[in-house]
């Protein structure tokens, strides 16, 4: 289908009256690509999404589809297909009446409108709904309608808002591969917008963290989740998210504040570029699952901690250690007995701990 | 205490009067004031209706003349007129506003500066007195010093015998009815119009429908149910038309601008033919029941599908 097109957003602003819904954002968007808003709810991700739809006209900056500036176009002359937070099917319409809606708005011929109803009615196995009106459908059914609405005329770009949160968990994850299958299929150019780190991480090519009207960090699900830029990114991404403490580093040791736990560094690289900041007042990043127990008794290298809390999540079990008042949340398999108040020796993975700067809580070292 | 203590306890602290006493008891004032407001009246009416009589008249004894009275109604050339004359000026009537008050409410929904004042002094008009605006009305569309015309020949205009012509004496009615009831039709729509949630406008924009495409897809499909409502009031208050007639042109010339209720009051209140004019009003009745069972099937319909079922 020949819905290619290349977005490019251009210190976009939207303010407002007194409110910077966004806040000069930069976006590039290739062809076939599905990239992700993420972030957590008035972060600007779904007036972003919006102004590209042309629902709302930015304050500033500019946006241009393959090379064409559609800044100040109206929805209809910018050719983009939508999937709303809540659907807006039309209520009092048969769903064949919805998914043919925008075709019969363009006056499409009867004979071309029967043919692409009965493509998107196949690939979204829509066949014994048609007849039944919009407003008795279940959530999950109305989801697939409104993606069939989306794209039965080709539009150059897909534009989802949270697409998936009116569903039930379980559902939900079907959907959710279900949509990520699709978009591949037809190659179809996609925003996202979602506030589920989970479904971001899942779906996106690209993910784009925002907050307050900002981009704090794109790149790859990988990177992003490896590589946080900041103490915000490594929090929100992960379940759960990264596990933080305060400390200093001082000749080959961090000394955590608050407790009297050394943790000392052996790793060379991270030596290197620790020495940088020394004296530095930091934080420490570790993910749960970077977390290990050392089993050989062997003290050297780890923290004493007291376990407080255990919860079994499937095939592993969320063990809470506690570190001078904060709480560490680890992924521990089944492999290792564990109960609550006792003591053990933990080692955080080296090449995986990430360091920030206390004051701007952006990345040193990730 | 256990559970039947218990309930004989509430039961006597309630002075033993079961629910569905105490609703009667609520009930039973106003089915009183209803049963003498409407029922004897009405029984009265179904009753005069079957006899010749008339309330000038009370030394002459009502004398039972069976259906006579409807035939004679029925078979009135006269009558036939008025009905038919009614029937034009309930379909201009309210085709007129239905149209008016549609579109201006249409115009009207976006939020523009002003807005809220001329909404207000737009509705004006429906809050009058019927009474007040027939009489200031008449004085407007006076042939020779009203207002209208002067208007008219500032432009060059020939005069036009706004009530005292036949032909025009009609659409001056239909013109101050419109102009005291499209409010309502504006009201209602209006209404019904922003009702509609903003997200199905933005859903068909992305759609690329046209402001006429979503007009009839959307906005109409979606405010009927409340349309119809607005439509059948103003059915009902066309078809009993009186009070305009009334003061503007006392239901002339002749008898050009009678409709059916200005008819029934001239032969109940002018001429006294009590009976006679008791058939009328029960056919009368008869009419507008039947034209509003009409709407509300329709309006069920609608209601049963926008429930989905």
């Amino acid at each position: 289908m020949g819905f290619l097109s290349e977005i490019k957003v251009q210190k976009l602003k939207k303010y407002y009256e007194n409110v910077k819904a966004v806040d000069g954002i930069d976006l590039e968007i290739k062809n076939g690509e599905l990239i992700v808003l993420l972030g957590p709810s008035g972060c600007g991700k779904t007036t972003t999404l919006r102004c590209i739809a042309g629902l709302e006209v930015p304050t500033e900056g500019n946006i241009f589809f393959d090379d064409k500036e559609v800044t100040h176009l109206t929805p209809s002359d910018r050719n983009v297909g939508m999937v709303f937070q809540f659907y807006a099917l039309y209520p009092h319409l048969r769903v064949r009446d919805n998914i043919t809606f925008p075709l019969r708005a363009q006056r499409v011929p009867r004979s071309q409108i029967e043919e692409k109803l009965k493509q998107v009615v196949s690939i979204f196995q829509l066949e014994n709904l048609l007849k039944r009106k919009a407003r008795d459908l279940p959530p999950g059914d109305q989801q697939r309608v409104a993606l069939a609405r989306a794209i039965v005329r080709d539009p150059k770009v897909l534009l989802l808002d949270e697409p998936l949160s009116a569903l039930d968990e379980k559902f939900r994850e079907e959907m959710r591969s279900e949509l990520g299958s699709l978009q591949k299929r037809i190659g179809i150019t996609t925003i996202y917008v979602t506030h589920d780190q989970r479904e971001a991480m899942a779906l996106g090519d690209v993910i784009v963290v925002m907050k307050e009207g900002e981009i704090i960090q794109k790149g790859s699900p990988e990177e992003l989740y490896e590589h946080p830029n900041s103490v915000f990114v490594g929090h929100f991404l992960g379940t759960p998210g990264m596990n933080f403490v305060n400390g200093q580093y001082t000749n080959g040791k961090i000394l955590i504040d608050g407790t009297d736990l050394i943790l000392p560094i052996e790793n060379q690289s991270l030596k290197e570029k620790l020495r940088l900041y020394q004296e530095k007042l930091l934080i420490i990043g570790i993910r749960p699952e970077y977390i290990e127990i050392q089993q050989d008794g062997n003290k050297e290298g780890t923290l004493p901690l007291k376990v407080i809390a255990i919860e079994p999540a499937g095939r592993f079990r969320l063990v809470d250690f506690l570190l001078g008042e904060k709480i560490i949340r680890s992924r521990i398999n089944w492999s290792f007995s564990i109960r609550e108040d006792q003591i053990i020796q933990l080692k955080f993975r080296e090449d995986k701990i990430c360091i920030f700067d206390r004051h701007t809580e952006e990345a040193l070292i990730s | 205490m256990n559970e039947k203590n218990r309930d004989q306890y509430i039961m006597k602290r309630h002075y033993g009067i079961s629910d569905q006493t105490f609703k009667l008891l609520f009930i039973l004032p106003s089915l009183f004031i209803l049963l003498f407001l409407i029922g004897y009246p009405f029984a009265t009416l179904i009753r005069s209706s079957f006899y010749s009589f008339s309330v000038l008249r009370t030394a002459t004894a009502p004398k039972f003349v069976g259906v006579k009275n409807y035939t004679f109604i029925l078979k009135d050339a006269f009558t036939w007129g008025r009905f038919l004359f009614t029937g034009k000026f309930v379909i201009i009537n309210v085709a007129v506003q239905f149209l008016l008050g549609v579109g201006i409410a249409y115009l009207l929904q976006k939020n523009f500066k002003g807005r809220g004042a001329i909404l207000t002094i737009i509705l004006m008009p429906m809050m009058l007195c019927p009474v007040v605006v027939g009489l200031f009305w008449k004085y407007m569309l006076n042939t020779d010093w009203g207002i209208v015309n002067y208007i008219l020949q500032l432009f060059g205009l020939p005069k036009v015998e706004w009530l005292a012509k036949e032909a025009v004496s009609v659409y001056s009615v239909i013109l101050v009815d419109t102009w005291m009831w499209t409010p309502f039709m504006i009201l209602l729509a209006l209404a019904a119009f922003t009702a509609i949630p903003r997200y199905l406008y933005e859903a068909a924009e992305i759609d690329r429908a046209s402001s006429w495409f979503k007009f009839w897809n959307i906005t109409i499909p979606l405010s009927a149910p409340v349309l119809i409502i607005a439509l059948l009031f103003r059915l009902i208050d066309s078809l009993k038309m009186f009070d305009l007639v009334y003061t503007l042109t006392g239901g002339g010339p002749g008898s050009a601008t009678q409709t059916l209720s200005f008819d029934l009051y001239k032969r109940a209140f002018q001429y006294f033919y009590t009976g006679e004019a008791s058939a009328y009003g029960i056919i009368l009745l008869m009419v507008i029941i039947s034209l509003s069972l009409v709407f509300i099937r329709y309006l069920n319909r609608l209601a049963a599908q926008n429930s989905g079922r």
